[in-house]
């Protein structure tokens, strides 16, 4: 009985969030919490081998949104078995190791928190039965690594290096996305299943290349492929064990693992041998060049994984299955040797103080375990016989040589081979002679080198141990597990023989020749080194990675930042105008392509006949408009009156042309409106004609040029709606869907007034939304003014109050102080007004109940009466109405709301959908029988909302004027104790 | 020309639309807060009319019921019907926020600052 496949995956999560809570100093705790952990977890996988060597596929299929076909699937074959081993296994090694590595002042939960995570996020990419779901697991990788890259957040070149790490794998994840969508897009599914059986499907599909270059970015930026391997040494600056955990199992791992899952869908073809085998074998090549002139010694592992990956990358380019099982092979071997070797710089460094190869030598002397420990796991990255990496090497090297491809990477590719060979080999004798061997030099050093703590060491014996198993006696140790986690990759596996013996063959000659002749460069470039020469590697050394990704991002922020400035939102007046154009282009093209000519000329409608009455209608329009244009800036409140009478004709030329529900709106909203822009007048600053007289000519010049430039721009606009309308108008009328409406109306709707049966019934949804957004502003606009205060300047009284010689005897009231201010020569017209509320009220109830079957309606009714009341804010005074009238305008809004949706929610009781209407017949005594329609009630909402919106926006602002005097009294009051 | 012949009803509300737009983008264009607030309404009334007119003009023919033989086209009305009280609730939000815009950048340009005034320097 083994625990589900989702365990391995919710574990490490949920560890982490218990060792996220564990207090700061519980190093052990900690440590042992994590430790057990990752060795429940590779304990659970160790024991699935029977079942998965047997080719058994475990599945686990948690139900997501089963309607879309995503579910969270788990699946295991025996490549992901392999991974999720590495990933526990090492997990669990670099767990204790961690335990002794971080100092006590280090903040513990943290650091194992993420681990656990990255650790869960990286088993979940791993078994991942989804592309989507391993997609998301890939991120969290990246995410999780940036944090443990950057765990020392206090220095600057872990920050640095973590957000080097997360933009590069970030931006590759991205790619990913779009590569996935597109395969997902082609197989059909987003099942790994499926998507592994439609192989063939996938690379005769036309959008192969682009989803290969996609896939591509993704695998190659998290494996540090070439060109984005600028990112591996810099994310050196974390932790060592985290180091040895992301260089060896995991994260770069998640490329290569990437590149292998899929290696059944993609490979095989041209296409994939350029791109992977070019990108693997530049990497091999520069990694292991780059790595020879590391002085530090992380720094030089760093390079040598690049390199490794970029041999694995290339392995699983060939198109060969034989080399597919090499590079699973070498996936397994590089971590095992990587891993150990990281531990044992981390050794070094820990107990030394330093990691420069240069002032380090002899250290056999002090710490002889460590330094045969880390000996043998170099030899084994060195490809020495006897030693696992020597047995992938040889792979390698075989296939280098048998692979029939194109005349040119036949010669090239043993040659390569060789070359890159004899990199590792020299750089692992750097590791090794220049830091163990040699000189003491130790006085010097920060710290006297001694051994670590012996389990410390342990988990480095373990991994070596592994390295000298697997390589003395491959056929008994791993060729099973090799067959297992191969064969899921190429499907049918190819014989192939673990022996470490094949006998003089041409891949052992190369062995032979790579290692004489790294240790020829080794020696070769000793001495020159040691003199100081050759800091940097020579010929790429002056390439940083560093630097170009660097400059890059400062130029993608220069270029957001300039980006900003044109599109921003800073120049308002500048955008309008560009609207204004764009919207003109985009009309223009259309019309030119029509020709005016042909639109001028009119349709075949019958027109209405001319009338005088409207022609002078037309007029009067047509010079208000005009009016308000050009009284706009120095007489505004001319320009407001001119625009209401432009508003006037707007609701005369609706009643003309049969509608006179528009007309009513409009007529109320017109009033509504001036009152509200009246209101706002008070508190904008006056423009003065005198002072634009008296501006420079150069000044005024440029306002001519703009005026000019916006007033051809306007008639544009005009003349463009203009033609717009009049070739629209003489055209016959189309069938539209409102013959619909018509029949329906009074059948189906119960009323009359199509226009009101349209809003409350048949589209009552679009009106629900329309009233959400009204009792939305009324509220924003309120929140808006509750902590505005007028500025200084017009918080005076104004002129024409000033103007009053203190000493006046009048009747004049204060419409601030007085009580009721319908005294004096108020007091007729404030009389009226209060006599004019009911008399609206009922005007309302008349336009309401009226509504369904002839103009009017809630819209019209809420109109009107929020003006009456409005009429006694203007004539009574704000303090005088809040005093007699409990109004609380968002009460209205939220009842207006709550009916509206309660009458549509009312339909679904009924079991019908949303807001549909029911009808019924009531008899009430004296009124005898009624018509009831549901719509009844949504239109009362639409009334209260209406009401309390408009309230709310106009009070709100009718306050201001109460401030305003609050201001300017506590001003005097100030100025007063002043004088005292 | 031809156009002379052609005045109507249809050839004066067009130009009537095409007059009121233009006055209402040149008023928008303007940097003051309070003649564009002018100019929305303006071109609002230009475009609610242009909306309607969609369904053509029609004289005595409103769109209720036992009325007449013809109604008018009832969806322009119900949409423009909407928008009118939606252009209102606009207009109320744009006029308190040049009040605040006016409030907080002590000017009232839609820009935030006076035209000739240098630009807050970027982060």
């Amino acid at each position: 009985m083994h625990l589900p496949l989702i365990t391995l995956v919710a574990l490490p999560f949920a560890g982490s969030l218990i060792a996220a809570l564990l207090p700061t100093n519980a190093r052990n705790a900690e440590s042992t919490l994590a430790g057990v952990i990752a060795l429940l977890c590779a304990v659970q996988v160790a024991l699935l081998f029977p079942d998965i060597a047997a080719g058994q596929v475990i599945r686990q299929d948690i139900p997501w949104l089963p309607s879309l076909g995503l579910n969270f699937v788990l699946r295991m074959d025996g490549f992901a078995w392999m991974f999720s081993m590495l990933v526990l296994g090492i997990g669990a090694l670099v767990v204790l190791y961690a335990r002794y590595y971080m100092s006590p002042a280090d903040p513990v939960p943290r650091f194992f928190a993420f681990l656990l995570a990255f650790m869960g996020a990286m088993s979940g990419v791993v078994l991942s039965g989804n592309l989507f779901q391993m997609v998301l697991f890939w991120e969290l990788t990246s995410l999780f690594s940036f944090l443990l890259i950057g765990y020392w957040h206090h220095r600057k070149d872990a920050r640095r290096g973590a957000r080097m790490a997360l933009t590069v794998t970030g931006a590759g994840g991205l790619c990913l996305v779009a590569g996935v969508v597109l395969l997902g897009h082609i197989a059909g599914s987003y099942d790994l299943d499926v998507v592994l059986a439609a192989g063939d499907a996938v690379r005769a599909h036309p959008l192969y290349r682009p989803m290969l270059v996609l896939v591509l970015l993704g695998a190659f930026t998290k494996s540090a492929q070439f060109p984005f391997q600028f990112w591996l040494p810099n994310a050196m600056a974390a932790p060592t064990p985290v180091s040895a955990y992301l260089h060896s199992a995991t994260m770069v791992k998640a490329g290569v693992f990437l590149l292998a899952r899929l290696w059944p869908v993609l490979a095989g073809t041209d296409e994939w041998f350029w791109l992977v085998t070019g990108a693997g074998l530049a990497t091999l090549l520069v990694g292991g060049f780059a790595a020879i002139f590391q002085n530090d010694l992380k720094g030089l592992l760093a390079y040598s994984t690049i390199s490794h990956l970029g041999l694995i990358t290339t392995l699983l380019g060939l198109n060969s299955p034989l080399a597919a099982v090499a590079a699973v092979f070498h996936i397994l071997n590089h971590a095992t040797f990587k891993a150990s070797l990281f531990m044992a710089v981390g050794v070094i460094d820990h107990e030394t103080g330093t990691r420069d190869i240069r002032r380090l030598s002899g250290l056999a002397r002090y710490m002889p375990v460590t330094a045969t420990l880390a000996t043998v796991a170099a030899a084994a990255m060195a490809g020495v016989p006897l030693l696992n990496g020597f047995i992938s090497k040889e792979m390698f090297f075989s296939e280098a040589v048998f692979l029939a491809a194109s005349p040119g990477i036949d010669r090239a590719l043993p040659v390569v081979a060789v070359v890159a060979g004899m990199f590792s080999v020299a750089y692992s004798l750097r590791f090794t002679v220049e830091v163990f061997l040699g000189r003491d030099k130790c006085g010097a050093l920060p710290r006297q080198p001694h051994e670590p703590p012996r389990w410390m060491r342990a988990p480095i014996s373990v991994l070596v141990l592994a390295c000298l198993v697997v390589g003395t006696l491959p056929q008994w140790s791993i060729q099973r597990i090799l067959e297992t986690a191969a064969r899921p990759v190429v499907g049918v596996l190819p014989d192939f023989d673990l022996a470490v013996w094949h006998g003089f063959n041409l891949p052992l000659w190369m062995s032979l020749l790579s290692l004489v002749g790294g240790i020829a460069l080794f020696f070769a470039l000793r001495s020159p080194m040691r003199r100081g020469h050759l800091a940097k590697a020579p010929l790429i050394g002056r390439i940083n990675g560093k630097r170009v990704f660097r400059s890059l991002l400062a130029r993608l922020t220069l270029a957001g930042r300039h980006t900003r400035r044109l599109f921003g939102t800073r120049r308002l007046q500048m955008q309008l105008m560009l609207l204004v154009l764009v919207t003109l282009v985009a009309a223009a093209v259309p019309l030119r392509r029509l020709g005016s000519e042909a639109l001028l000329a009119g349709g075949d409608r019958a027109m209405l006949e001319f009338s005088p009455m409207f022609a002078l209608m037309w007029l009067v329009g047509a010079g208000a408009a005009i009016g308000a244009v050009w009284q706009a800036k120095y007489h505004r409140l001319t320009a407001l009156a001119l625009m209401s009478v432009a508003g006037l004709v707007t609701v005369i030329t609706f009643a003309w042309f049969s509608a006179p529900d528009l007309a009513l709106t409009q007529l109320s909203v017109e009033a509504v409106t001036t009152v509200l822009i009246m209101l706002g007048l008070r508190w904008l600053p006056k423009r003065l004609e005198d002072v634009g007289r008296s501006q420079p000519l150069r000044v005024r010049a440029r306002a001519r040029v703009r005026r000019g430039r916006d007033l051809s721009i306007a008639l544009c606009a005009g003349a463009g709606l203009a033609l717009l309308s009049w070739a629209m108008m003489t055209r016959s009328f189309p069938q539209s869907i409102s013959p619909f409406f018509l029949e329906r109306a009074l059948p189906e709707g119960g009323g009359r007034n199509v226009v009101n049966v349209m809003l409350v019934d048949f589209r009552g949804f679009d009106t629900l939304g329309e009233i959400t957004v009204l009792g939305v502003v009324a509220l924003t606009v309120y929140a808006l003014l509750r902590r505005f205060r007028p500025a200084p300047e017009s918080a005076g009284l104004p002129p024409q109050q000033q103007a009053l010689p203190a000493d006046l005897v009048t009747d004049l009231v204060d419409p601030y102080s007085d009580e009721d201010p319908a005294r004096g020569y108020l007091m007729v017209p404030a009389v009226l007004i209060r006599l004019v509320l009911p008399l609206a009220a009922m005007i309302a109830v008349y336009l309401f109940m009226r509504g369904h079957n002839e103009p009017g309606g809630g819209f019209v009714a809420g109109l009107v009466l929020s003006t009456a009341f409005i009429v006694q804010y203007v004539v009574s005074g704000t303090q005088w109405v809040e005093a007699h009238m409990d109004l609380r305008p968002q009460r209205w809004i939220a009842f207006g709301l709550l009916t509206a949706t309660a009458t549509g929610l009312g339909s679904f009781a009924l079991g019908y959908p949303f807001l549909t209407t029911h009808t019924a017949h009531v008899s009430l005594p004296l009124i005898g029988d009624l018509h009831v329609a549901s719509a009844l009630f949504y239109d009362i909402g639409v009334f209260l909302l209406v009401v309390g919106a408009t309230l709310l926006i106009l009070t709100a602002l009718g306050h201001q004027s109460v401030r305003g005097r609050r201001v300017r009294d506590n001003e005097e009051d100030e100025r007063k104790e002043g004088a005292h | 020309m031809s156009l002379l012949a052609n005045v109507s009803m249809e050839f004066l509300v067009a130009t009537g639309i095409g007059w009121v737009t233009a006055c209402g983008v040149y008023l928008m264009l303007r940097g003051r807060s309070f003649p564009v607030v002018l100019g929305l309404t303006l071109l609002g009334y230009a475009v609610n009319i242009f909306i309607f007119v969609m369904g053509r003009l029609w004289s005595g023919a409103p769109p209720i019921l036992g009325q007449g033989a013809v109604q008018a086209d009832p969806l322009p009305q119900a949409l423009v019907l909407t928008a009118i009280v939606i252009g209102f609730a606009t207009t109320g939000f744009v006029i308190e926020l040049a009040l605040r815009s006016r409030a907080e950048a002590g000017t009232d340009h839609v820009d935030g600052r006076e035209p000739g005034e240098r630009p807050e320097r970027d982060a």
